[in-house]
């Protein structure tokens, strides 16, 4: 591995080598000292042309506690701002030697066309609408630590499936690891075309919350996405909530065994309720946990093996 | 043809029964160096370092009757060869009860070849707090350090050339049939350990 560009480039023992190697890392978070000399003397920038809390933050920690450099840079306050393209801004940092960029941009492929023209690596931390395989990859360790083998688990996914970049991640990240997903969305927000996503057949769709939830295994909440709407997708907040929002009701539905994860930030009251938000089965706190431990199992997948060198 | 060699390449140079053996003995050197049970910590180096120490914990327990700890320390990340090889699996480190602090730690491996394994187990310790004393115990030593590194405790001392390999094969990992410890030749490389 190279660059993680897109889950659609891990085979299945990939991405259970990260998750395993997680494992390891996830132990470390307990240490007094949270320190690996495993990437000393690496330089790792993490460019960010779009706002991010957990992803920039655990991104740069995870590099820290392996004795990375880590290099922050947002597209505002660089020449990114003065007009400078895309190419030649990346093309600098390329040149003063960094090791590895791990990029969020919106513009769905921008990771991927900066792959082709840098010579390190490069992380995609979220592209567009199109893919944020970090998250997925996290998104399956706590899953993974809460239930076991996914094989035969039935996985729903529910919400802003239109705009999620999320989604495409998990689900190509689920399928390869055996579970088997259900999408939930009300009409305007599925995708149109989903049935024809390359690599990912065998998922199910519904418009019907109340229909799927007693045979889940585990939901994830998709944030519903103000941002990227121009609206008109749905008549208003409280109606999404009632018929597609983790309200308290809908909390009785579930299997007794059955975890909630929410990648976040949440949307408290609109697409999950205060009440599955901090309930004993919700995930969404070791989601932010795991994601540091996974993060680090990444970097190391990229760096420390044969052939990192430049 | 010995009965042994079916179950792999090369020349049996330890039987499970030796092991066994060996193991005990080394649970008594222990002791009586460490003058009883008391502050000992057995650290196994996955993979088979790991399964070497649960056994010498179960010898130490069967010889004094209390529980001795048992975890292991997996030194991956503390690798000084790591980009010059594919990316390696990390495996787990579980170090029970209260820390290393103050712990008379015992590492346990299979083979010692350069010691760079212990190097790096030495500096994944140091990170992990401070041991009252380091002790090493190997099942085998084969010789060629490259470091100024000895092991305390061997089960046996097998000279050989670098060009050969040393096969440990335990019950816990390669299934009960494959256990020994064996010596291969260049010629019969196939599956090999360290």
């Amino acid at each position: 591995m190279k660059h993680l560009l897109s889950v659609a480039d891990l085979s299945r023992e990939e991405i259970l080598s990260v998750l395993d190697t997680a494992v390891s890392m996830h132990e470390v978070q307990h240490r007094d000292v949270k320190k690996l000399p495993t990437l000393r003397g690496r330089t790792i920038i993490n460019f960010f042309f779009e706002d991010s809390t957990r992803t920039r933050s655990s991104f740069e920690i995870a590099g820290k506690w392996l004795s990375a450099d880590t290099i922050n840079l947002t597209g505002k306050g660089t020449s990114v701002s003065k007009g400078e393209s895309l190419r030649d801004t990346v093309l600098t940092i390329d040149a003063m030697g960094v090791d590895m960029m791990i990029v969020r941009h919106p513009a769905s492929g921008a990771p991927m066309q900066i792959a082709d023209w840098v010579g390190c690596s490069v992380v995609n931390a979220g592209d567009g609408t199109h893919e944020h395989p970090s998250q997925a990859l996290l998104d399956a360790y706590s899953m993974r630590r809460a239930l076991g083998d996914l094989e035969g688990r039935h996985v729903v996914i529910v919400g802003d499936l239109t705009h999620s970049r999320v989604l495409r991640s998990n689900l190509l990240c689920l399928q390869r690891l055996g579970a088997q997903v259900t999408l939930v969305a009300p009409p305007t927000l599925m995708p149109s075309g989903i049935d024809t996503w390359s690599g990912t057949d065998g998922f199910a769709t519904s418009y019907d919350l109340d229909a799927v939830l007693p045979t889940a295994d585990a939901v994830m909440m998709l944030r519903v996405q103000r941002e990227r709407m121009s609206g008109g997708y749905f008549p208003t907040a409280k109606e999404y909530a009632v018929t597609y929002g983790l309200t308290k009701r809908r909390l009785g539905l579930l299997q007794d065994h059955a975890v909630i994860c929410h990648p976040g930030p949440m949307n408290r009251g609109l697409e999950i309720s205060a009440d599955a938000a901090d309930a004993a089965r919700s995930l969404v706190l070791d989601q932010v946990s795991a994601g540091v431990a996974v993060r680090m199992s990444i970097l190391y997948h990229l760096l420390a093996g044969e052939g990192s060198d430049q | 043809m010995s009965a042994a060699q079916h179950a792999g390449p090369g020349r049996l140079v330890l039987s499970s029964d030796d092991i066994n053996r060996a193991v005990r003995r080394i649970a008594h050197e222990i002791l009586e160096a460490n003058k009883g049970p008391e502050g000992l910590l057995l650290l196994g180096i996955p993979t088979r370092g790991a399964h070497l120490a649960r056994r010498l914990g179960e010898a130490l327990r069967q010889v004094e009757g209390t529980e001795v700890p048992v975890g292991s320390l997996d030194v991956t990340m503390y690798r000084d060869d790591l980009r010059s090889q594919p990316t390696r699996a990390v495996e787990p480190t579980d170090i029970p009860g209260d820390g290393v602090d103050g712990k008379v730690v015992v590492l346990v491996d299979d083979v010692l070849y350069s010691g760079r394994t212990v190097r790096s187990a030495l500096d994944a310790l140091a990170d992990l707090g401070r041991p009252r004393a380091v002790r090493l115990a190997v099942l085998v030593d084969r010789g060629h350090r490259e470091l100024p590194i000895r092991a305390d405790y061997v089960g046996k001392n097998l000279p050989t050339s670098h060009s050969e390999r040393v096969m440990v094969r335990l019950a816990e990992h390669d299934g009960v049939d494959a256990e020994g410890v064996r010596i291969a030749g260049p010629a019969d490389r196939q599956g090999e350990g360290e």
